[in-house]
């Protein structure tokens, strides 16, 4: 009795003792995370009141105010179309290699080189993308070149390869290409997450039951990963739409709303147009470039939370 | 033709044996080509990769040269180097990481330490939100908050860093979070039976633990950022001189000045172009070797945690 009479003494005195400063110091460290936390969600709100209010003159002005004399949405909409039509070639060419990157590493290669190839596939998303935008134009796009003009001669009954094709190779096909290769990594990966986790049970019990192996990933793997390759799509997309520097520089734009994706003339991007007309603007020519990116802003905003969204509701399942 | 895998007589190896074998030729033969699809894909998926460093490589190597590393390219025409651009990256990305860190880990210590209830939640969505944040747009930001308090056309190397803070703050937090949420429990617990005091607990125990992780994954978030061109673009402009204080005048940095140099190449074109590619060339170097020291961090540095 003695003993524990005086451990909880001990207690006592020892919190009695340092009691104020342990209350002080607890304090000021809670206090401090707190108020980061709260810096964050400031500065977010930040980005959203700023580029409003810097953008907002751009929305009420007259077409004769702003550039190339159209009114804000005659402005944006050509670039919003470009946007989506370069994500949108990314997306569906990136998201199937993605997918067969991932079923790849983690159901083909054998497993001692998993590890290795996943951080070869992440090496991509690492590569800056201005270094993506100088491969594009100097290398991918002379190298494609003949292929346009193939493209043109045999399928040029499709009007996304109407033609005449590009001599520089600096169209939208590729421009899609590179925002291709740019997005892989991340769609690859959330996949690559998902299928790893694949229950052994679904699979093992398909192998038992005789299943080859591509039927068993066809029967399990992919059933299972189903949800998750769609948010990675979402998520690549959402990168795709935002990319800025590899479209800049690969892209010869003339503003032409059209689904050639060959041709020499090409419609730009809102994130490109905005880094070809920036650093030359001044005026109301400097809100209207800011508020399309807050139009951008929003389209990638809804493209995240749609990938979110889906995450969620197969998490919940 | 499967029959006979159903005769109770056989066992179970055997009974796998003979499936095997049974297979028809249809489904053998799908078997084959989709995983020498998915091998092929893999493969496609890997070239550029390896196209684009070996071009980078070829290219890049010939613009390099001492002066390339220390001179700057004032008055100079067609020749000059690269130093003021170099030096650039190392003030903004540095200031970024100033600011990123602190704010980052203490949020990343409030979201699993102490966070609860509406603030937590808050926290959570909007840094998936800051996460997709273009990295444009945040440069738009610094500029239209920098613009309403310095007036129009303004340009700092502080401005860029703001930018970069946007897109590197979500990455830290994410990694840090990460890594304290593996700090096991009985070393918190451990430490409050002994009546250590839970910002101590936090400071002396939770944090040397999870010490390579979070150096880790400031590396990584650093690597990301410091090839970021669009941002610095409408922040921080071009410029051919040196300068080292963000606080004011323009700033040069790799990124830019690589897509400078080739935009807006000099009389002599050819040289422009080397030094674009040196300068990518750099850039990848120095991307590449924080992600490898970044893992090796990682492996020799991180706690064992039994």
């Amino acid at each position: 009795m003695a003993s524990v009479d005086t451990t909880t003494n001990a207690g006592q005195l020892l919190a009695a003792a340092s009691g104020g400063r342990r209350r002080l110091g607890d304090r000021v460290f809670s206090r401090t995370a707190v108020v980061a936390a709260v810096t964050i969600l400031a500065l977010l709100a930040g980005v959203a009141i700023f580029l409003l209010s810097e953008g907002f003159p751009a929305l009420t002005a007259s077409a004769s105010e702003l550039p190339e004399g159209k009114t804000f949405i005659d402005y944006v909409a050509p670039l919003a179309f470009g946007t989506v039509l370069a994500s949108a070639i990314a997306a569906v060419v990136a998201v199937p290699l993605a997918v067969a990157a991932a079923l790849f590493i983690t159901h083909v290669a054998p497993p001692r080189l998993a590890l290795t190839l996943g951080y070869l596939v992440d090496l991509l998303a690492a590569i800056p993308s201005i270094i993506y935008g100088l491969w594009g134009i100097f290398v991918l796009g002379p190298a494609a070149v003949p292929v346009l003009k193939w493209l043109e001669e045999k399928l040029g009954f499709i009007p996304f390869f109407k033609g005449p094709a590009s001599a520089t190779g600096r169209t939208m096909l590729v421009a899609g290409l590179v925002l291709a290769v740019m997005i892989l990594p991340i769609v690859s990966a959330v996949a690559r997450e998902a299928f790893a986790q694949t229950p052994r049970r679904l699979k093992e019990g398909a192998q038992a039951l005789g299943a080859t192996r591509w039927e068993m990933i066809r029967m399990t793997v992919l059933p299972f990963g189903k949800s998750s390759v769609m948010s990675g799509a979402m998520l690549g997309l959402g990168r795709a739409l935002g990319e800025t520097m590899a479209v800049t520089i690969i892209l010869s734009v003339s503003g032409a709303v059209t689904f050639n994706l060959i041709g020499q003339a090409n419609p730009s991007t809102i994130a490109a147009n905005i880094a070809l007309n920036f650093p030359e603007s001044s005026g109301l020519a400097i809100n209207a470039l800011i508020a399309t990116g807050l139009a951008l802003f929003a389209i990638t905003l809804v493209t995240n939370m749609g990938a979110r969204a889906i995450i969620a509701r197969s998490n919940q399942e | 033709m499967e029959s006979s895998a159903h005769s109770p007589a056989l066992g179970q190896v055997q009974t796998s044996r003979l499936l095997a074998s049974g297979l028809g030729w249809r489904r053998r033969s799908v078997n084959i080509v989709m995983t020498a699809l998915i091998a092929g894909a893999f493969v496609l998926a890997m070239l550029p990769l390896f196209s684009l460093v070996f071009e980078v490589a070829k290219r890049g190597i010939p613009g390099l040269s001492a002066e390339f590393f220390t001179s700057d390219a004032r008055g100079v025409v067609g020749g000059g180097g690269a130093a003021h651009a170099i030096v650039g990256t190392l003030v903004i990305t540095g200031v970024a990481a100033v600011i990123s860190v602190p704010i980052g880990i203490m949020a990343a210590i409030y979201l699993n330490e102490y966070g609860a209830g509406r603030l937590r939640r808050a926290l959570t969505f909007f840094v998936d939100v800051m996460t997709g944040i273009p990295s444009i747009v945040a440069g738009l930001f610094a500029y239209a908050l920098f613009e309403l308090f310095l007036g129009p056309g303004i340009r700092l190397g502080v401005m860029g860093s703001l930018a970069l803070s946007v897109l590197m703050i979500p990455i830290v937090i994410r990694s840090a979070e990460e890594v304290l949420k593996i700090v096991p429990n009985h070393l918190r617990e451990a430490a409050y039976a002994l009546g250590t005091p839970k910002w101590k607990t936090i400071t002396k125990v939770v944090l040397p633990t999870a010490f390579a992780g979070l150096v880790t994954g400031v590396m990584i978030a650093v690597a990301r950022i410091v090839g970021e061109t669009a941002p610095l673009l409408v922040t921080t402009g071009v410029v051919d001189s040196m300068n080292t204080n963000p606080f004011q005048g323009r700033m040069q940095n790799l990124a830019v000045y690589a897509y400078n140099e080739y935009r807006s190449p000099g009389v002599m074109k050819q040289a422009s172009y080397d030094k674009a590619w040196a300068a990518a060339l750099t850039l990848i170097a120095i991307v590449m070797i924080l992600n490898i020291a970044a893992r090796f961090v990682y492996r020799r540095y991180k706690t064992e945690i039994r």
